[in-house]
């Protein structure tokens, strides 16, 4: 990163970020490895994602200055030639602003784009509501043809580049900023359409998708030393889901939490209330994201405190639910 | 940059089996050998929309001279083999007049000239607005005014990355160019320095809700496109001679993207459609009125 500018490096209260972990210097090697890997970005690029390959590979790196629509529609363009084109974009301003460029340009096109949405989520609540990013995982999930992927944290992330070859289209690949309880050690093995079962148990099961994986993991670890055996299910893979591991976990273990820095509708409880349905399981459910209102502002930190994103609340409502109460 | 990649139909370059005749760019012929194909055009549109319950007319018959020019003359293509690696590519902006592309497809033997009585029939590969992934020819999706100049973009800086000559063209509309992605992809067009990038606006002054000037003032295009560092041109795009000229010009130039405004008339070649154009942008001839129209395109000179 050494001369480049880094927009999203803070200075006194910064967040920890993942990004200037592993994930930058992950995208760097895999550019490497393959010369067909692309970068599109509207202005984002010197950041810490992919600044990188960016200082090292200027010529594989188009800007696409502050016009997200065009940098996807242009990514769809040069992914018909064969490259494999990354389109980094803000989590604000990529799903929800290129919507139907994702849809109809990528998605319904089928070329071989991936987009790399960052900042998502709460993460950068202290700019204001116009930069929450809640949205993305009900408006991917509806798109037909568009894998949609979250990893759970920075090593997961850096698996899940090359783990979009096993996808012919496009995939979304949503990044968290958050590093509170990381849940992988190691990049691990990624398989499309499944979740990573991170713990085992038959009490009841947290499923959680990005931070809300982390919170999982934390959760079921607060609960074991209560003397609760808690499975946890890291759905880093929401578009497909994977049903079998959500009726596996509500038969074998009758309670399902879902969590997710994500609104309440349309994400990854939407998604596995959808399951349960379908398939009439008799089965304590609940979701915890980000309430259906505007939210407030504030660093990240603070906002996950604030709406209850933390390991605590996590642990409280899986007593809850356990408990029969909700 | 050390090219690697490269498709599978290059392995097919030397397969003539299928009469896969090369055509290539700027072949020979005549200005008035285009208005007969034009003529011809205008009157199998008329043809392949009277199998479908309705069709964009008027904005189809505006473009006609100008996809003859390009399917007929300018267009680097192979015969029998619409993927061809080394084609030209021809993106339509304007998707809903598909139905002018479908018959010049057809005569490339693309797919057969059967396919033609299906449009807009149930599950029809052939669309009101063109499916890659349906019709064969179809260089990229549209239908969603003002994504095709990026796209176009997009495979222009491609072409050049893999070291190919490629042309692309894109067929604007000119009410089209009202969206906003469309000066975004003119900025970075000029910006990326897009030399074989041709965009070709249809200027026929018509929108949906009126004259496009009345509708969302456009004018003067040609300078507005110059002044986003466009080699801009401006022609009489019903006229062959000319717009053969304008394409030849602009295969010349090697350090900006190329727009060339083409004048036309919003249904041109039947009377009553130059006559209210936005009546005739979505509908359906019948009877007398079909007779009619045929008539006059037959009979013009």
């Amino acid at each position: 990163m050494s001369g480049m500018s880094d927009p999203f490096s803070f200075n006194a209260g910064a967040v920890e970020s993942s990004y200037v972990g592993n994930l930058g210097e992950a995208f760097r090697r895999y550019g490497e490895q393959d010369e067909e890997v692309l970068l599109i970005s509207p202005d984002l690029g010197a950041g810490p994602v992919t600044g990188a390959f960016v200082q090292q590979f200027p010529e594989r790196f188009i800007d696409a200055g502050i016009a997200e629509c065009n940098a996807m529609s242009m990514a769809a363009g040069m992914a018909t030639y064969g490259y494999k084109v990354f389109v980094l974009q803000m989590g604000a301003f990529g799903a929800l602003k290129c919507a139907e460029q994702i849809r109809t340009d990528i998605a319904f096109s089928r070329v071989p784009v991936r987009i790399l949405s960052a900042w998502s989520g709460l993460a950068m609540g202290f700019f204001g509501t116009t930069h929450h990013a809640l949205e993305d995982i009900a408006i991917t999930r509806a798109i037909p043809g568009l894998t949609v992927l979250a990893p759970a944290d920075d090593n997961a992330a850096s698996a899940m580049l090359a783990a979009s070859e096993q996808v012919a289209g496009p995939v979304f690949i949503r990044l968290t900023d958050a590093n509170v309880n990381p849940v992988y050690d190691a990049p691990p093995e990624v398989r499309i359409g499944r979740f990573g079962r991170v713990r085992d148990g038959s009490d009841g099961t947290i499923i959680g998708t990005g931070l809300g994986a982390q919170l999982a993991v934390g959760a079921a670890d607060l609960l074991a030393a209560e003397g609760l055996s808690i499975r946890v299910l890291d759905a880093y893979s929401l578009k497909p889901l994977d049903e079998d591991a959500i009726v596996l976990a509500a038969r074998e273990t009758g309670a399902l939490l879902t969590v997710e820095e994500h609104l309440v509708t349309g994400g990854l409880g939407s998604a596995v209330g959808e399951v349960l349905a379908r398939n009439a399981l008799p089965t304590k459910f609940s979701i915890h994201g980000l309430p259906d209102e505007t939210l407030t502002v504030g660093m990240p930190d603070e906002l996950y405190v604030h709406y209850g994103l933390t390991i605590e609340e996590t642990a409280r409502r899986m007593r809850v639910l356990l408990a029969g109460k909700c | 940059m050390k090219v690697t990649t490269v498709t599978q139909s290059d392995e097919n370059d030397g397969d003539a089996s299928k009469a896969q005749i090369e055509l290539p760019r700027f072949r020979p012929v005549t200005a008035s050998a285009l208005h007969e194909r034009a003529r011809q055009l205008r009157l199998d549109i008329l043809e392949v929309i009277s199998h479908a319950p309705m069709g964009h007319y008027s904005s189809s018959l505006s473009c006609a001279e100008i996809l003859v020019t390009l399917y007929h003359h300018v267009l680097r293509l192979r015969r029998s083999d619409p993927d061809w690696q080394d084609r030209d590519r021809f993106l339509l902006g304007k998707g809903h007049v598909a139905v002018a592309l479908w018959p010049l497809f057809a005569e490339l033997d693309f797919f057969p000239q059967a396919w033609l009585q299906t449009f807009g029939q149930l599950g029809s590969k052939l669309t009101d607005h063109p499916d890659m992934h349906r019709a064969p020819g179809v260089d990229f999706s549209s239908g969603s005014l003002g994504h095709n100049l990026s796209v176009g973009l997009g495979m222009a800086l491609a072409a050049r990355r893999r070291q190919r000559d490629h042309r692309i063209y894109v067929l604007l509309g000119d009410g089209e160019i009202h969206e906003g992605q469309v000066w975004e992809a003119a900025m970075a067009a000029a910006h990326y320095k897009a030399a074989n990038l041709v965009a070709i606006v249809d200027a026929n002054g018509s929108c949906a809700d009126g004259p496009t000037e009345s509708v969302m003032g456009i004018e003067p295009l040609a300078e507005r496109f110059a002044s986003f560092g466009w080699h801009s041109l401006e022609v009489d795009g019903h006229d062959a001679a000319t717009l053969m000229g304008a394409f030849a010009q602009a295969s010349q130039c090697v350090d900006k993207p190329v727009c060339i405004v083409a004048r036309t008339l919003k249904g041109k070649g039947i009377s009553f459609m130059e006559a209210s154009p936005r009546e005739w942008h979505l509908g359906a001839l019948n009877g007398a009125d079909l007779e009619r129209a045929r008539q006059e395109i037959r009979e013009a000179e």
